[in-house]
């Protein structure tokens, strides 16, 4: 029961079984795979930039030139929706893993510490938490003006708070554990302490919960996009979300198709994510799932 | 008892799900419980017997079915009654109290409110007549004040006083049978005492049949009439306490009974060396809990003029109650906890006025083995690396090191392959094994032992045990021993220090303190060791307790 606890120690077979349980879990990871290979091959099948005006203004969609439609200037929607899963894709994983590399670093001090540590660590933490994070990251990017780097760094301040207080947690209660009183009457490092013996027990939570938080980037990064904050080099969904807005009631397909990608790609990262949990975490996992 | 027996057990399997380590839980089990009787129903860990009280109880989980087979309760077969009856039974006639009194009752009530609500179901009396009934419950359990004690929450209650409210609760619609199931394991043994003498005197006053779950033949010798001993799920052997006991026919019973850890008289004195190893002295500390800006905390003094002194080779054992300061000397001697005031001095250097880094080399003497095998051991490292991180934080080669772990594996009874496996491949026992090898792969002079067996069954206690033993003369160890049993104390000891409430009542050779005690407390310990008026029958203890792994290796 208490190694069953702590995750399984076996990953391998144990753990895709458990996640293929999952059925939402496996469509998900499906369509997210659908969505990674159109991201890698966006230049293969749409090797003209997305910005070029290859068809008539307000073409529909299943027109001969452009499968999804064109927009207001012509571009193939089609082409957007492939150029732009990078931009969402990059942002998403980028922004999560600074946001994860801040979040635990401070939770695992903050945990593994204690006292005084804590105390200051978990004060600046709440700092983030208490300002709205979507006005901070708009406020943000437009200081830094709109770009790649500057729109995941915005991400990532605004979402570390949530992981730095479940590392924290992690930490906590991994350090009154018994083998990690072993580890330190063995003689080793605090360093060797928090990197071997209590990170690798804690990961399970954090990657489930950074998994999730893959989604709201992208929901982040669309939003800014479509307040016009986005890198104005790259095409991205919320871009043209944003620009077809006017022209909804005349033209559907332009908003329509961005935004259920939106939807199913930040759908897909929730299923995967619920997945993980249960494959995860088995203590956590919800019962009656078939 | 020629009526009727009051529950009758026939035949009965209980399969398990598939993929379990065997097919059935329980199979062909076949027992009687008869009024006025205590059956104790004793086996290891994983034996089925708490399987069978919950089956009598209907608490199986979902997954386990009983396959084959009767319960009768007074004549009626209890499957063959609709759902309603059957919980009208269960709840009314056959009442059951559990192992963890901590988490049996609901903390959100009051334990008089939860008493009564067992009333309001299973019977017609009115508001008043329930409230006087709960307040004579508590009085017949022997809580102090029940018409005050019944508007407390569970948790102002200690462990001792919560199992009473849970016996008053199992008693409160008068069942003839009760179900104990392992109702003493979580208490101290003084505890215990008072409590298996309030389920005799109850039991003997209202005639009740008492089936009593349990794996200490300790208590079995001390309440039971009949007892049934299981092994993997089949009764071995049942008979009344007298034959069990004294003429145990299975080799399983006569393998448990030999492993029962009892007082023995001839232990050699030991002989001191000129320098001690470790001498603590007037060590203090007291913990501040809970507490915040307003209200001060709770204070508890774990530790109040703790002295004493362990020479090269000696074993001290610490014993006393759970809360009475032995694990808080333990784990200031290897600097888990930083104590108020107060010398540790090893081999004439004090410990508690270094500094982080000039107490590091130190570190490597004393080593720790801990109480909870599940707990102790990293489970996403390999057991080599587990053995071997000590030796390499202290700058050891890692080849080296690992060589030396395979042959401390062989030392401690396992195989050398164990090193690649992970812990979750390794039962309670074997994992203690390991934990004692990383403790020894830095060669330590002094070994502090946390309850290292009060969390394992009594025959791999026993081995565990014989282990530790052979390994201290052997390596020449010196050893400081916590436990709160005091017959495993009795058994590998030289010096005892009986510890109540953070302090040292009485310290001294292990045949004086247990034959001679000075101190009232020391005498109430010794009083409360379930069977001490059972001898073990001379021809189970076998000549040597060494284990044959130990003597293969060796």
């Amino acid at each position: 029961m208490t190694a069953a606890a702590i995750t399984p120690a076996r990953k391998g077979s144990g753990f895709w079984s458990a996640f293929a349980r999952n059925k939402g879990a496996v469509i998900g990871l499906a369509f997210l795979t659908l969505v990674i290979l159109m991201a890698a091959f966006a230049d293969v099948l749409y090797p003209a930039s997305p910005w070029d005006m290859t068809a008539m203004p307000f073409q529909p969609p299943l027109s001969e030139d452009a499968l999804l439609g064109s927009d207001t200037l012509g571009r193939d929607i089609a082409a957007g929706i492939a150029h732009g899963a990078r931009v969402s894709l990059l942002i998403g994983l980028t922004s999560t893993a600074v946001a994860v590399l801040i979040g635990v670093f401070l939770g695992a001090v903050s945990g593994f510490y204690g006292g005084r540590v804590d105390d200051l660590v978990m004060r600046f933490t709440e700092l983030f938490q208490t300002i709205p994070n979507f006005v901070l990251a708009v406020v943000l990017v437009a200081i830094f003006t709109p770009s790649l780097t500057s729109i995941v760094l915005a991400i990532a301040i605004v979402s570390w708070p949530p992981l730095a207080r479940l590392a924290r947690g992690e930490f906590m209660s991994l350090r009154s554990r018994e083998f990690v009183h072993a580890a330190v009457t063995t003689g080793q490092s605090n360093m060797t302490i928090i990197w071997r013996q209590i990170l690798p027990n804690s990961l399970s939570p954090i990657i489930v919960s950074a998994s999730l938080m893959v989604a709201t980037a992208i929901l982040l990064e669309s939003s800014l996009s479509f307040l016009g904050l986005g890198d104005p080099n790259l095409m991205s969904w919320g871009y043209m979300v944003g620009a077809a807005r006017t022209v909804i009631r005349q033209a559907w397909w332009m908003s329509f198709f961005p935004g259920i990608a939106i939807l199913l790609t930040v759908l897909a990262l929730n299923l995967v994510g619920e997945g993980l949990n249960d494959a995860l975490n088995p203590k956590l996992a919800r019962k009656g799932r078939s | 008892m020629t009526e009727t027996p009051l529950l009758d057990v026939r035949n009965l399997t209980i399969d398990l799900p598939r993929g379990a380590d065997r097919p059935h839980a329980v199979q062909d089990l076949t027992f009687t419980l008869e009024p006025g009787e205590i059956l104790c129903v004793v086996g290891e860990s994983g034996s089925g017997k708490s399987m069978t009280a919950h089956a009598v109880m209907g608490l199986l989980p979902k997954a386990v079915k009983v396959s084959s087979g009767e319960i009768r309760h007074q004549g009626t077969d209890v499957f063959s009654l609709p759902e309603r009856d059957q919980r009208a039974l269960r709840g009314g006639r056959i009442a059951m109290i559990f192992q963890e009194p901590m988490t049996a009752l609901n903390p959100l009530m009051r334990v008089g409110d939860q008493i009564d609500e067992v009333l309001r179901y299973h019977t017609t009396l009115d508001r008043a007549a329930r409230r006087a009934r709960v307040v004579e419950l508590l009085a017949s359990v022997g809580l102090p004040e029940p018409d005050h004690l019944r508007r407390s929450y569970p948790f102002r209650l200690s462990g001792g006083q919560r199992q009473r409210v849970m016996i008053a609760m199992a008693l409160a619609v008068e069942p003839d049978i009760l179900i104990a199931d392992e109702p003493t394991t979580a208490l101290d043994v003084t505890t215990q005492k008072q409590i298996l003498e309030l389920i005799q005197d109850i039991q003997a006053k209202r005639r009740m049949g008492v089936m009593f779950i349990t794996h200490d033949f300790g208590v079995v010798a001390e309440i039971a009439h009949r007892v049934a001993v299981m092994q993997r799920g089949r009764i071995v052997e049942i008979g009344t306490a007298e034959d069990v006991l004294n003429r145990p026919q299975h080799p399983y019973t006569r393998q448990l009974i030999a492993a029962v850890p009892h007082l023995i008289e001839h232990r050699e004195d030991f002989t001191r060396a000129r320098q001690p190893v470790l001498t603590a002295e007037k060590v203090c500390k007291t913990f501040h809990l809970g507490g915040g800006f307003f209200t001060p905390g709770r204070k508890v003094v774990a530790g109040d003029d703790l002295s004493l002194t362990i020479h090269q080779g000696e074993t001290v054992g610490l014993v006393g109650e759970s809360g009475s300061g032995k694990s808080t000397l333990g784990r200031s001697i290897v600097g888990l906890i930083k104590p108020d005031s107060g010398k540790i001095l090893f081999e004439g250097v004090d410990l508690l006025s270094l500094s982080r880094p000039a107490f590091r080399p130190y570190r490597r003497h004393v080593q720790m083995v801990f109480q909870d095998p599940y707990a102790s051991l990293n489970p996403r490292h390999t057991v080599g690396d587990i053995i071997t991180q000590g030796p390499v934080a202290f700058g050891e080669d890692r080849h080296k090191a690992l060589d030396k772990a395979k042959a401390l594996l062989k030392l401690v009874g396992l195989d050398a392959s164990a090193a690649e496996r992970f812990p979750h491949e390794f039962s309670g026992g074997q994992r203690q094994r390991i934990s004692i090898a990383r403790a020894l792969a830095l060669e330590p002079k002094l070994l502090i032992a946390d309850e290292p067996v009060s969390a394992l069954d009594v025959s791999v206690q026993a081995q565990v045990l014989d282990l530790l033993e052979d390994l201290r003369h052997r390596l020449n160890l010196s050893m400081l021993f916590i436990t709160h049993d005091l017959r495993i104390a009795a058994q590998i000891c030289d010096t005892i220090a009986v510890m109540q409430k953070g302090r040292i009542v009485e310290i001294g050779p292990a045949k004086e303190v247990f034959g001679n005690p000075q101190h009232a407390y020391t005498r109430t310990l010794l009083d409360a060791i379930p069977g001490k008026g059972w001898t073990i029958p001379e021809d189970v203890v076998p000549v040597t307790r060494r284990s044959a792994a130990l003597r293969n290796s060796a």
